[in-house]
């Protein structure tokens, strides 16, 4: 870590647990529910953004000073959409079954807050390196939150990993009775609730005020 | 012929419920459904938003963007397809849109801009709105049907917010968890609204 200074280490380690931009910041929520069911599409997906959010704040925050006040937002998002539009494009060329059931939440990165939240809260304010770090920071936090749930998702609703058979299903003769109920969209919250609560309990700075 | 749009309606609010089936507009859904006031002047403004946008996007999907669409400028563009670009195009008209609605809004409708207020701009990042323009061109849905599409998706939005307001007020008084407290009672409560809605699953007219 020596090329890292102390506030390049925190930008990457912070957002993990700390300022985490699902559980803390409330940023970026909506695919963090939808696209869990499966480890491999949430695992994509946490790539995708990391990728996107960490480009974006690089590029917003080279032409920072040259942005005027009033159109930063545009500009913001034209950078976001085109970064988007690419790792589309990758994801259609490469992963085409992953890219076919992450549907349309591929192209809503754009709107995920993580990412413009970080370009505009924290890129225009700070150096490309940093910027940078904060980037792939928060992309992992995300990503952390989107794997533990996914995990816990497709492990209890398919008793599958990766696609993998991990838990023996009673209609094959094992012993695991799938919980269908993980699949569905309700599950999402209820696993994402205790998350934070889990997250809360551990670092008892983050309760909020009554 | 009605009952077909009717059909897509009702999906749109109850069965496919944006909020609550889809997850998406969940940043403001969780954040600013604190109080019931809020939650009914962002939801009037999404389903604005919405019934105006799903149309002008599916217009400028099917004039500009689709395979062929070209068709019409010159025969030689029929094989053209731009429709790689529709993230970067769907967001431009949607924050013009916005734009446009603010602006005229402030002069013909001063009071509803007000009470509205910083909600309006916001909604340009809201992803239900994208998410609507995007589910309409992967369903193919035409200009018409865009638009009751787009009208369902915003009532059916605006329907969980209030709810979920609702109760957020009632539970003001009660004793959460420490670590639950806010965000995470939310989205339990949400959770149990998702199972609500879930029974209207199957319904068809």
């Amino acid at each position: 870590m020596a090329v890292l200074g102390k506030a390049e280490r925190h930008a990457l380690v912070d957002p993990i647990f700390d300022n985490n931009p699902i559980g803390v910041q409330v940023l970026g929520v909506c695919s963090a529910l939808a696209v869990t069911t499966q480890v491999q599409t949430a695992f994509v997906m946490a790539i995708a953004l990391t990728a996107v959010s960490a480009l974006a704040n690089v590029s917003v925050s080279f032409i920072r000073n040259s942005t005027p006040y009033s159109i930063r937002i545009i500009v913001q998002m034209t950078i976001i959409a085109s970064l988007v539009i690419l790792v589309d494009q990758i994801l259609k060329a490469y992963l085409f079954t992953i890219s076919q059931s992450l549907s349309v939440f591929v192209g809503l990165i754009i709107t995920n807050c993580i990412v413009l939240g970080r370009a505009e809260g924290f890129a225009m304010q700070n150096k490309p390196l940093i910027s940078f770090i904060d980037g792939l920071g928060n992309g992992a936090g995300y990503g952390v939150v989107l794997m533990s749930v996914a995990i816990i998702r497709e492990l209890f609703g398919s008793g599958r990993l990766m696609g993998y058979q991990v838990l023996s299903l009673t209609k094959e003769g094992g012993w695991y009775q799938p919980n269908g109920m993980m699949l569905l969209a309700p599950a999402a919250f209820f696993i994402i609730g205790f998350l934070i609560w889990g997250l809360r309990t551990w670092k008892s700075q983050l309760v909020e005020a009554e | 012929m009605l009952e077909h749009y009717l059909n897509i309606l009702v999906k749109a609010i109850f069965i496919e419920n944006m909020a609550l089936a889809f997850f998406l507009g969940m940043c403001p859904f969780l954040n600013s459904s604190k109080k019931v006031d809020t939650a009914v002047g962002l939801g009037t403004a999404v389903v604005f938003v919405l019934t105006l946008t799903v149309p002008l996007n599916a217009f400028v999907y099917k004039f500009l963007l689709a395979e062929g669409a070209l068709a019409w400028i010159h025969p030689s563009f029929a094989t053209l397809d731009l429709s790689f670009l529709s993230f970067l195009t769907f967001i431009g008209s949607i924050a013009a849109a916005v734009q446009l609605v603010e602006m005229t809004m402030d002069r013909y409708f001063p009071k509803l801009y007000v009470a509205l207020g910083v909600f309006l701009p916001l909604i340009t990042v809201n992803c239900a709105i994208l998410g609507a323009a995007l589910f309409m061109v992967q369903r193919d849905y035409t200009i018409a049907e865009s638009a009751v599409y787009g009208l369902g998706c915003g009532i059916g939005w605006a329907l969980a917010i209030i709810g979920l307001a609702a109760i957020r007020e009632k539970m003001h008084y009660s004793n959460v968890p420490p670590g639950l407290r806010g965000l995470g009672i939310t989205f339990i409560t949400a959770g149990l609204m998702a199972i609500g809605f879930m029974s209207f699953s199957g319904i068809q007219l």
